[in-house]
């Protein structure tokens, strides 16, 4: 397989004041295509950080970032911006979908921003949210969907791009653990059915156990870098589970 | 050009979410527009009411008046001529080669009777010329002839306001009508001309041939029988009125035997330079008031201004979130642009409607003539248009360059 991320030697200060912050202190790693990676470590390791360089919001103070075969160091404000949207689908904590406006249109965002003609935005969308289980609930607003629902109306928009890899920050902090795991396997089967390279920021070490492949952090360095043998299966341990809430089961 | 309809969709989709907010944004920019509008209007209607009076004195349109004002009448030189004569209006008439018609006048007040009305009106003498000089027509009936004055015939020519009075809705034409004791039989009904640019009733007036006015009803000058109040004198064309001046000036210098150095015995008066001085000034006020309107419209672009950067600050997560899915720069910023210009072109559409409607209940209740001139809609529309680029983009520029790490991570 492919590397679809290589870094090399990535460094990241900040200025505060006149103090200069490491947060990255020469970071190397590769992911290759079609791999499920969980990072962890404790906050101020540089995580967010990491996340923010590999998402193509920031752009390293040293080093090299390669996405896809693209020098991301290299690219200005607008191509990172269209690196963003055509290689990278975005899965955040806190959802950030658009209020007052439906889950098919908070899904068509991306779309927006390319020339894809209007019709066929619709028709991406809506294939989006069935995918992630979501049909019937296409023009629902946020504030009438479970937070549980909200984030796979924000899958299905990281996901209407058909980006090479998916990065989620902590898609399950605000989730119970029930709903995490559904999304835990919505991101499996997506990983695994259409070989989208999966990388997760988590702190809960159950939600890590469903990758295939964990990193450590701490103070800035790669601290861990291993494969799980036998990661867990999330539509398994759904199913294992007591049948509680009548939330629908991710349509699988 | 896609992406223009993309982000004008995004951005009424904005509005429509702060519908109130929105509404109270577009009334800076509805008050200002209509403010221009309606102003302008008022301003333009002054002009042609003004431009109306001052037709309706007539044209090319210089006054002879004896004396000088500033002098009251008293005279410096020595020469034996006391005032204006009849024989100046013959002598002007056929020497100024500038001068089309003249006509002498003596005017004076008097007393109209007819049956048991009567009315308080001013009397003038003059000749026919005085109707072409005027611009008079004739509502009924006919204006009298130059026999009529050879002859001192005792027929009259009545203003509307004089046969409103006296005569009520009936036509007075062939009644006789008393003055001074004197009958004279009405001869026709002047069209009403309304009020002279001065503010008089330029229809409450009687006019009698020159010769019947001196004999019968005004009285003659004992020092010189015929001498007259003015002499109303008409100019070939715009341009001659300067060189009709002139050679009336130098006609009259000659005639009343003034030496050189001295001041002259009489007053010529341009009428439509008086008038057109006044023209201007409205045009001046016009234009003010339209600057005044102006500054309210400016108000309401600050207004837009104020309300797009709470906008942006409120919407920083939804900026982040576009950049992050991939809004360029300037998808950010023509979202929040087409946002402002939506807002400050919609409220100039409405302000034009409430414009036009102000302008006609100001010309109905106020009974205050307005113009609203297409152009006056059309800079509205643009300058309102303009009002929300100019105001708009600052904030636009602020969204456009948020950092999208921070903007995303905004609480």
């Amino acid at each position: 397989m492919a590397a679809v991320i290589e870094i090399k030697n990535l460094v990241k200060d900040y200025r505060v004041g006149d103090m200069p912050v490491h947060v990255l202190k020469g970071i190397s790693f590769e992911i290759e295509h079609g791999d499920f990676v969980a990072i962890m470590g404790p906050s101020g390791s540089g995580k967010s950080t990491l996340m923010n360089i590999l998402g193509c919001l920031d752009k390293p103070t040293s080093g090299v970032y390669m996405l896809d075969g693209i020098s991301v160091g290299e690219l200005n404000r607008d191509q990172l911006a269209e690196i963003r949207n055509r290689k990278i689908g975005f899965v955040f904590q806190q959802f950030n979908l658009l209020p007052r406006t439906s889950a098919v249109e908070n899904v068509e965002l991306p779309l927006m921003y390319t020339d894809v003609p209007a019709r066929e935005r619709h028709e991406r969308a809506m294939k989006a949210l069935l995918s992630v289980g979501l049909a019937g609930r296409e023009e629902h607003q946020p504030s009438q969907l479970s937070g549980g629902q909200q984030q796979r109306v924000a899958i299905a928009r990281a996901l209407v791009n058909d980006p090479r890899i998916i990065l989620a920050d902590e898609p399950t902090g605000a989730l119970d653990s029930r709903t995490s795991i559904e999304i835990m396997a919505i991101f499996q089967r997506l990983n695994r059915d259409h070989g989208i390279t999966m990388i997760v920021v988590t702190h809960d070490p159950d939600v890590a156990t469903y990758a295939n492949r964990k990193i450590h952090f701490k103070d800035g360095r790669l601290q861990l870098d291993e494969r799980i043998a036998q990661p867990g299966e999330a539509q398994k341990d759904l199913e294992r589970l007591p049948a509680e809430p009548p939330e629908e089961v991710a349509a699988v | 050009m896609k992406k223009i309809v993309a982000s004008m969709k995004i951005a009424l989709r904005a509005l429509e979410v702060n519908r109130t907010r929105s509404a109270l944004t577009m009334l800076g920019i509805i008050i200002g527009v209509a403010a221009v509008i309606a102003m302008v209007a008022v301003g333009a209607g002054a002009t042609a009411r003004i431009q109306e009076q001052i037709q309706s004195i007539g044209s090319n349109l210089i006054i002879v008046l004896p004396g000088s004002i500033s002098s009251n009448g008293v005279r410096l030189g020595s020469g034996a001529v006391v005032t204006l004569s009849e024989d100046d209006a013959k002598a002007i008439a056929a020497e100024c080669p500038s001068v089309s018609a003249v006509a002498p006048a003596v005017r004076g007040g008097v007393q109209v009777v007819y049956g048991n009305n009567n009315w308080a009106t001013t009397a003038q003498g003059v000749t026919p010329d005085y109707m072409t000089i005027r611009d008079y027509t004739m509502m009924s009936g006919q204006f009298f002839t130059d026999q009529d004055v050879d002859a001192a015939a005792k027929v009259a020519v009545l203003g509307e306001t004089v046969a409103q009075n006296l005569f009520g809705d009936s036509d007075p034409t062939g009644q006789v009508v008393i003055i001074k004791n004197v009958p004279f039989t009405v001869a026709g009904v002047l069209t009403p001309k309304g009020q002279s640019p001065t503010g008089q009733d330029q229809d409450d007036i009687i006019l009698l041939p020159i010769s019947t006015a001196k004999g019968k009803v005004l009285g003659t000058n004992q020092a010189n029988a015929k001498a007259v109040g003015s002499l109303m004198v008409q100019a070939i064309g715009p341009q001659a009125m300067d060189e009709a001046q002139q050679e009336m000036e130098s006609l009259l210098r000659e005639r009343h035997r003034i030496l050189p150095g001295l001041e002259d015995d009489f007053t010529i008066r341009n009428l439509t330079e008086v008038f057109a001085a006044q023209e201007t000034s409205a045009h001046v006020m016009s234009i003010l008031l339209g600057a005044i309107a102006s500054v309210s419209l400016i108000v309401g672009g600050i207004g837009i201004m104020n309300i797009m950067l709470v906008s942006v600050t409120e919407r920083t997560r939804e900026i982040g979130l576009r950049q992050a899915v991939g809004a360029k720069t300037r998808d950010i910023l023509s979202q929040f642009l087409v946002e402002a210009v939506t807002l400050s072109l919609v409220g100039g559409i409405i302000g034009i409607v409430v414009g036009l409607v102000a302008s006609w209940l100001i010309s109905y209740f106020a009974q205050w003539s307005t113009v609203v001139s297409p152009l006056s809609i059309i800079m509205a529309f643009v300058f309102s248009a303009l009002v929300g680029v100019f105001f708009g983009y600052y904030p636009a520029r602020k969204a456009a360059f948020l950092d999208p790490i921070e903007a995303l991570r905004y609480e």
